[in-house]
């Protein structure tokens, strides 16, 4: 198969291009991060971030012939014959693959992503019934891979001022959990023409998600949330 | 010369001890840093699983006293019974911290958290009934803990150096105290010495030393690499877990808790083999032995599949609801890595390397302890080390499923308490820096970048995992071990004269992967010489032509020095805290 890498390297590169790999999947090879292995065994200059390799840790998120997704769960069986890869869309680039995320991990930071509850601490766990647990699933799994904040417009034009899909993603996932007493300031803290409501519904975070979460029912409940506050 | 920073503490690792240290730090007025070569929650102790072990007995009777014991049968009696009772003892406490933190448990209809039954971890001393002891989120176990841990040190403004690669300690000539670390900024390609009163270890496992592993590309034993060239023993090194659910083929951890929810292990002729092997625990026996069970049934010809070389777990008898609520992860992960819906068809499976038992020698204090004069664990001044890249040793030769979490966020914890307590004993200034600290870094990466050609990285990376998957594997045999020894002594020569094409100084993917070589090879070599010289078998060391556990010649710790291949062993601690001794039995499940 044929991969056609985004370069770029700020050393030496005046600008970026794509470069070519003609590479032979092995026969355990199910997934392009597989490919991309290869590509770099003929290559060693060729830098992108891969950990787990099971789609937990979040590190190798690309854009994938436009869409975003993650290299190791991507299966080979499911893609053309000629692949191209691009780094993440929205972030400046550090280099090839590799993009700089501290604008996206600010984001996430500022909603306050940790549960406050001022209560003296019991001595054992607090309760919880499952069905209040059953309110974070399909929240808490997030692995902050990016893929859906870079997929979102919205995100591109105001990085700095909306939250972003999966910040808001983790907002609602605080706001969900019955041990969290502040949804008050988490409500205060998105109350705000950039923050939440640069959200236009476009569902592109949906659509890409490798965990299948669904970040844009997440932030019409904070929406909701913050009518019925209003009301 | 190389830029210094000071701080008073230094973690390097940002996994689930690393960060649970941290934690610990961050609430004295303390100028700590957190150094990790992947983004926080990129770490590995995101892909754990199935639980936490503590005995919460919510459901069902349970003590610690019980889970001690498991513990001890389970580490096949090597395991340091002080530290395993301090661990033990230590569980219901951080695990309820953790959930107070906010951590995403399962519940139970009584709001408590929802554990489920584990590999060796029995009611009343052994009994044939499994205690309900794994403490899970779904089993995203891993993924939920780290997650919660980050957003903490979030909360506590914890300075953290993300895509800063550790590369060596810096001792003090005069006492061996370490006093810095030499750390490689990934983004600039530059080094900087952070100078500390007291630095942790706490930088994960070393599976990429085999070819089937469950492990991450970032496991490369950084930590171990560090310390072997720093002059410091590694202890039990011989001791790899082979967890037996490793999707064939891909290597990708199934958890045990798929088990521990009632399913189990078929050979090719439907029968489920492990009631042969363990009549009691069956499929939750300890995981040295599931693996050798299975190890055993494809090597006599009852593998699966065209080539025989995988067995088959079966879990669709749970039903959908009862996949899809506790075991989502799995499922996932089957669907991907094994085109098998769990749902409706088992899942192959193979035993596959998954935890290192061994590692840099610690007390439970966390201080790094090693030979000196007529002490066998002198300690380490300034050096402390906890997790996985550790050995307190409370796994001994073979840990249990979901203590490795416990080890992480019990040891994480004292380990910051005691450097607190240290660090409030020192001196206020900083011990001063030798004038060459940094020089044997710079030079390393100085040899790199000048090669103009030898031997590439992924070809001696792939020959080393290579030979130590067909030299070390379950059953050890002592020709293979011999001539494993050889291999590795060629390839560590080889990994000598490595070349990268990459010159760059941005983000040099290469030249980590060339630096982390020498570490995987630092932690093959250590495991191949210490299993070789062990003639037992207990644990995960298994050898055809010892194969019974000598508890009168070999019940003691291995530690190996990277200078001259060296071998030294030393005492297990048999005497626990506060019980009495847990005497060596044979150990059946």
């Amino acid at each position: 198969m044929r991969l056609n890498i985004y370069r770029y390297d700020p050393d030496k590169d005046e600008k970026p291009y794509l470069r070519s790999y003609d590479v032979t999947p092995g026969q355990a090879d199910r997934m392009l991060l597989d490919a991309m292995v290869r590509a770099k065994e003929q290559d060693d200059t060729l830098a992108f971030r891969r950990s787990c390799r099971e789609g937990v840790c979040g590190s190798d998120a690309i854009n994938i012939n436009g869409k975003n997704g993650l290299a190791c769960i991507t299966k080979l069986a499911e893609l053309p014959d000629e692949v191209t890869l691009r780094p993440l869309p929205g972030l400046p680039v550090i280099r090839d693959l590799i993009v700089d995320m501290t604008q996206f991990f600010k984001q996430y930071h500022s909603i306050k992503p940790y549960v406050v509850n001022n209560d003296p601490p019991p001595e054992r766990e607090r309760l919880q019934s499952p069905q209040e647990r059953e309110h974070l699933n399909g929240l808490y799994e997030c692995i902050l891979c990016a893929c859906c904040s870079t997929a979102c417009p919205s995100f591109w034009w105001n990085p700095d001022k909306f939250v972003g899909p999966a910040g808001l993603l983790q907002a609602y996932r605080f706001i969900a959990d019955s041990r969290d007493q502040t949804t008050n300031e988490r409500l205060d803290n998105l109350e705000d023409p950039y923050r939440l409501f640069r959200c236009h519904t476009i569902m592109n975070c949906v659509d890409v998600c490798p965990k299948h979460l669904n970040p844009t029912q997440a932030i019409n409940h904070i929406k909701e949330l913050l009518v019925k506050r209003s009301v | 010369m190389i830029p210094v920073r000071k701080f008073d503490a230094i973690v390097v690792g940002a996994g689930g001890s690393g960060m649970r240290a941290a934690l610990e730090l961050a609430r004295a007025n303390l100028k700590v840093a957190v150094l990790s070569k992947v983004f926080p929650t990129r770490s590995h102790t995101v892909a754990a699983q199935g639980g936490i072990a503590a005995p919460l007995a919510n459901s069902g009777e349970d003590n610690w006293h019980w889970h001690m014991y498991d513990t001890v049968k389970g580490s096949d009696y090597l395991g340091d019974q002080d530290a395993i009772e301090y661990m033990c003892r230590r569980a219901i406490e951080v695990v309820v911290e953790l959930e107070h933190m906010g951590m995403p448990f399962d519940r139970l209809d009584s709001g408590r958290i929802y554990q489920r039954p584990f590999g060796g971890h029995t009611q009343n001393y052994g009994s044939a009934k499994m205690a309900m002891r794994a403490c899970a989120a779904a089993d995203r176990t891993g993924h939920a803990m780290l997650h919660t841990l980050y957003q903490q040190n979030v909360r506590c403004n914890t300075q953290f150096f993300i895509e800063w690669m550790a590369l060596d300690l810096v001792r003090d000539p005069q006492d061996g105290a370490v006093v810095g670390v030499c750390a490689l900024e990934m983004e600039t390609g530059e080094l900087t010495i952070f100078q500390a009163k007291t630095v942790l270890m706490a930088t994960g496992g070393a599976g990429r030393i085999y070819h089937a592993t469950t492990n991450a590309f970032i496991n490369t034993g950084d930590g171990l690499g560090m310390a072997a060239r720093a002059g410091l023993p590694l202890e039990d090194m011989e001791f790899w877990q082979f967890h037996p659910t490793g999707v064939a083929g891909a290597g990708v951890l199934i958890t045990e808790g798929v088990r521990g929810e009632g399913g189990y292990l078929l050979n090719k002729n439907g029968e489920r083999f492990m009631e042969r092997y363990a009549p009691n625990a069956k499929d939750l026996a300890s995981r040295d032995v599931v693996s050798r069970a299975m190890t055993t049934e494809i090597k006599e010809g009852r593998g699966c599949g065209e080539h025989g070389d995988h067995v088959l777990l079966k879990l669709d008898h749970l039903g959908p609801e009862i996949i899809n609520l506790r075991l989502p992860g799995i499922r996932e992960i089957s669907i991907k890595f094994a085109n098998a819906d769990p749902v409706r068809e088992p899942i192959p499976v193979v035993p596959t390397v998954h935890y290192q038992m061994g590692g840099i020698p610690a007390n439970y204090m966390g201080q790094v302890v090693a030979p000196e004069g007529n002490s066998k664990e002198a300690i380490v001044p300034g050096l402390y080390a906890a997790g996985e890249c550790s050995c307190v040793s409370v796994h001994g030769a073979n840990r249990l499923g979901t203590n490795s979490l416990l080890d992480l966020v019990v040891f994480g914890k004292s380990s910051g308490e005691q450097m607190l307590k240290d660090m409030a004993t020192m001196p206020r200034p900083h011990r001063n820096l030798p004038r060459d600290a940094g020089e044997p870094t710079r030079a390393r990466i100085a040899r790199l970048d000048g090669a103009k050609d030898g031997e590439r990285v992924a070809e001696v990376l792939n020959d080393l995992r290579r030979a130590m998957q067909a030299h070390c594997g379950v059953f050890r045999f002592p020709e293979d071990l011999i001539a494993g020894v050889a291999k590795i002594k060629t390839i560590a020569e080889r990994a000598g004269r490595t070349f990268i094409q990459d010159k760059s100084k941005v983000f040099n993917t290469a030249r980590v992967e060339a630096l982390e070589l020498e570490n995987l090879v630092e932690t093959a070599m250590a495991t191949i010489v210490s299993a070789e010289a062990r003639r037992e078998s207990r644990g995960a060391q298994a050898r055809a032509d010892h194969p019974d556990r000598d508890d009168k010649n070999w019940m003691k710790h291995t530690l190996w020095y990277k200078e001259g291949n060296r071998l030294d062993y030393k005492p297990v601690h048999l005497r626990p805290l506060t019980v009495e001794t847990m005497e060596p039995k044979v150990r059946t499940y």
